[in-house]
């Protein structure tokens, strides 16, 4: 395939393990985020750590839009379904994830509740068209990547008048996650979790572009080199932040440079600013409450918002006890280190909600990586 | 149907007539519905017996194999075929890869009350032809209506019977660590034409449906003379899937060389813009083949001469593995898992 098979040519890739090898010191170990779950799937799906030395490690990140929502929030989706009647609309990866009382929306659905797997907040809208005798809710989730999206719904909605749609808004914003990680004591205090630097987010940073990443590098002296999600890309990025390390640098780098620039992409961020506002706070999976971390729906479009057109309180649950997500989700562990992983907590079953999304770090190890852990 | 009773009824109006509840009471409108499109385009000497059963011949020896298997694509008209062709392919490859000679099929109908009979004769006449071609007759029937809203158009069952000579018969639980793995053809190709006709996702070249009856692939492969342990078609959960479920009946591993995977391009193309992977994508037309590694050659020049062959590879080789795990080494010179498919990639695929 044109323009694909070109950053995942095997022959490149030895050419660059190679190069990494050499470059990387015998004398120090390295430990670089991937943030993104994008990246994430890339380094197991195409066996990117077997090209790896040693002494480089990769750390997997927050970045899974679904890994980091709450099960409240989830739980509201649910009771909008089972309680209030509405046809709620929703990315595939989020049918999966465990909620309270042992449900999840695929078996709210089963339960009867009216589920959609949608491709995009578009097909929601066409939904809402088409049956206006029904209340229609999109449960929008992600990163900015998703969050433009679903500004156009939602302007859409309003052009069109629609009286039976509205947005559950849960998007959230990657520098808070960031931020959250290069903040917790594991990094800054105890140094438990030693972090040479970062992979930094590839479709997320098409929109806000690398400025914000700007912050880390010099507040924080962690480098952080923007990737696309390609196996090659990784690989590249892994050897740019070898060489940040080894030079006593810490900038942002480009290497997704045929698709990101400094400022990203203007017009999606003005969307994204007419249709919604910070939120004063708002809880992740994993990372607990974070200040300004996500959005919600401007005043101006308030007859679009589920939370103020339905009663939903907001109920914080806790994981399940042995659940360690929170801590992988911080690279304080490894799914491997979770004493339910692979037993109780399967891609079929799972407990937690990295073993959900393929860009989850549990499913992407149990999926892909798992022979390792008995050989 | 004698010819009172036929002068009884008016016939049935095939272009804008659609399937009511009488359809399947039992009456006559659903004796008329038997005769005008069922047994019209199925008819063979067996079902024209008119019995609530098939009176047929029994094999002289060998043992029966017997398999059954319930058809519910959406959409029931897909690029390369539609549910009534896939449902006689579907289960005669079920009969075939146990290395077994089909014979008959039955064929269970439950149709939706408003269903355009224009679509049903088209599925049946489309059955017909399938059959024909396959040298299989179905020989055997049942129709059922269910009301508007209960059903999607129509579900079709069906049910075949071959016969396998004994010592010729084949099970997933023969794979043997040292055996060589291959496929018969392209990957992805049906499961990626029902996503996109689903989809209406318009490709510059359309994904076409590999549906297609194999017992003539087989024959050819068997004739080679080559050592073959397994023979599975990998249906729904794609090759992945199969593969792992051999892997676990033989109690044996699995590594697989990406590289050697055929893709036709526009699949390829269709799963990365839609973040699927043709490892787990659904064939109607494939069989996976595990041989003795010494006849690997002489069973890809097989199967590479028959014209369902023709893109035939070898993929890869089993291994010794306590864990049953099927590896693969990617493209990209690393390893990892191929695992079984989790939760439900495309659902209503055949």
């Amino acid at each position: 395939m044109k323009y694909i098979d070109e950053f995942r040519d095997g022959d490149v890739a030895l050419g660059l393990a190679e190069a990494i090898r050499r470059e990387a010191r015998a004398d120090r170990r390295y430990h670089f985020m991937e943030f993104c779950g994008g990246h994430t799937h890339a380094i197991s799906r195409y066996g990117v750590s077997d090209l790896l030395p040693d002494n480089v490690r990769m750390i997997h990140g927050p970045g899974c839009p679904v890994c980091v929502l709450p099960i409240g929030r989830v739980d509201q989706a649910i009771r909008l379904a089972l309680e209030q009647g509405v046809t709620l609309c929703t990315y595939g990866d989020c049918l999966r994830v465990p909620a309270s009382g042992g449900l999840s929306l695929l078996k709210a659905k089963a339960r009867g509740g009216d589920i959609r797997m949608v491709y995009s907040s578009a097909d929601a809208v066409t939904l809402a068209q088409k049956n206006p005798d029904k209340q229609v809710v999109f449960f929008a989730i992600g990163f900015e990547t998703t969050t433009p999206p679903t500004a156009v719904a939602i302007k859409q909605a309003a052009a069109l008048g629609l009286k039976n749609f509205s947005v559950l808004c849960c998007h959230v914003l990657t520098p808070s996650a960031i931020s959250s990680i290069l903040e917790s004591p594991e990094v800054r205090q105890w140094g438990t979790v030693p972090l040479d630097g970062f992979i930094g987010p590839a479709h997320v940073s098409t929109i806000i572009g690398s400025r914000p990443y700007e912050f880390f590098a010099e507040e924080y002296r962690k480098p952080v080199v923007i990737a696309g999600f390609e196996p090659l890309d990784v690989m590249q990025a892994i050897r740019m932040l070898i060489r940040q390390v080894n030079e006593g640098r810490a900038e942002v780098e480009n290497e997704f440079s045929r698709a990101v620039d400094r400022n990203g992409n203007l017009k999606a961020q003005q969307l994204v600013g007419e249709v919604f506002e910070m939120r004063k706070q708002f809880e992740w999976r994993g990372l607990n409450v974070l200040p300004y971390s996500a959005l919600r729906i401007r005043r101006q479009f308030a007859e679009f918002d589920a939370e103020k057109r339905f009663p939903l309180g907001y109920q914080s649950v806790p994981d399940h006890k042995a659940c360690e997500c929170g801590a992988i989700l911080r690279g304080v562990k490894r799914p491997q280190d979770c004493k339910i992983f692979g037993t109780v907590c399967t891609p079929e079953n799972p407990v937690g909600s990295c073993m959900v999304s393929s860009e989850g770090a549990c499913a992407a190890h149990y999926t892909y990586g798992r022979y390792k852990d008995v050989a | 149907m004698t010819e009172t009773r036929k002068n009884y009824t008016r016939p049935l109006d095939i272009k804008h007539g659609q399937v009511d509840m009488a359809h399947g009471a039992g009456g006559r409108a659903m004796a008329q519905l038997i005769e005008e499109l069922f047994a019209k385009h199925l008819g063979n000497e067996y079902l024209a017996q008119g019995d609530d059963g098939a009176l047929l011949p029994a094999p002289g020896e060998g043992r029966l194999v017997m398999a059954t298997d319930s058809h519910v694509v959406s959409p029931l008209f897909f690029p390369g075929g539609d549910i009534g062709c896939l449902s006689v392919h579907g289960t005669i490859n079920d009969v075939a890869v146990m290395g077994a000679k089909p014979l008959y099929l039955s064929a269970g109908f439950i149709l939706e009350e408003g269903f355009k009979l224009a679509d049903l004769a088209r599925i049946v006449q489309s059955m017909a032809a399938a059959a024909k071609e396959a040298g299989v007759p179905v020989v055997t029937g049942d129709t059922k209506v269910v009301e508007r809203g209960k059903g999607d158009g129509v579900f079709i069952t069906t049910t075949g019977v071959g016969v396998v000579a004994s010592g010729d018969e084949l099970s997933g639980r023969a794979a043997q660590p040292g055996d060589v793995i291959l496929v018969s053809g392209t990957l992805g190709d049906h499961g990626m034409a029902i996503m996109a006709e689903r989809e209406s996702l318009g490709f510059e070249s359309p994904i076409v449906s590999d549906t297609a009856a194999l017992h003539g692939l087989i024959a050819a492969m068997r004739a080679s003379g080559a050592e073959i342990h397994v023979l599975r078609d990998p249906t729904r959960g794609g090759l992945a899937t199969t593969l792992n479920e051999i892997a676990q009946q033989s109690g044996v591993g699995m590594m697989l060389q990406e590289k050697a995977l055929p893709v036709k391009p526009a699949v390829s193309a269709a799963c990365e813009f839609l973040g699927l992977d043709p490892l787990y994508v659904a064939n109607e037309g494939k069989l996976v083949a595990i041989c003795a590694a010494r006849d690997a050659d002489t069973l890809l020049s097989a199967m590479r001469a028959h014209p369902q062959g023709a893109a035939a590879a070898i993929i890869g080789s089993v291994q010794a593995d306590p864990h049953h795990f099927v590896q693969m080494t990617t493209g990209f010179g690393g390893k990892r898992i191929v695992d079984w498919l989790s939760g439900e990639q495309l659902p209503r695929i055949c």
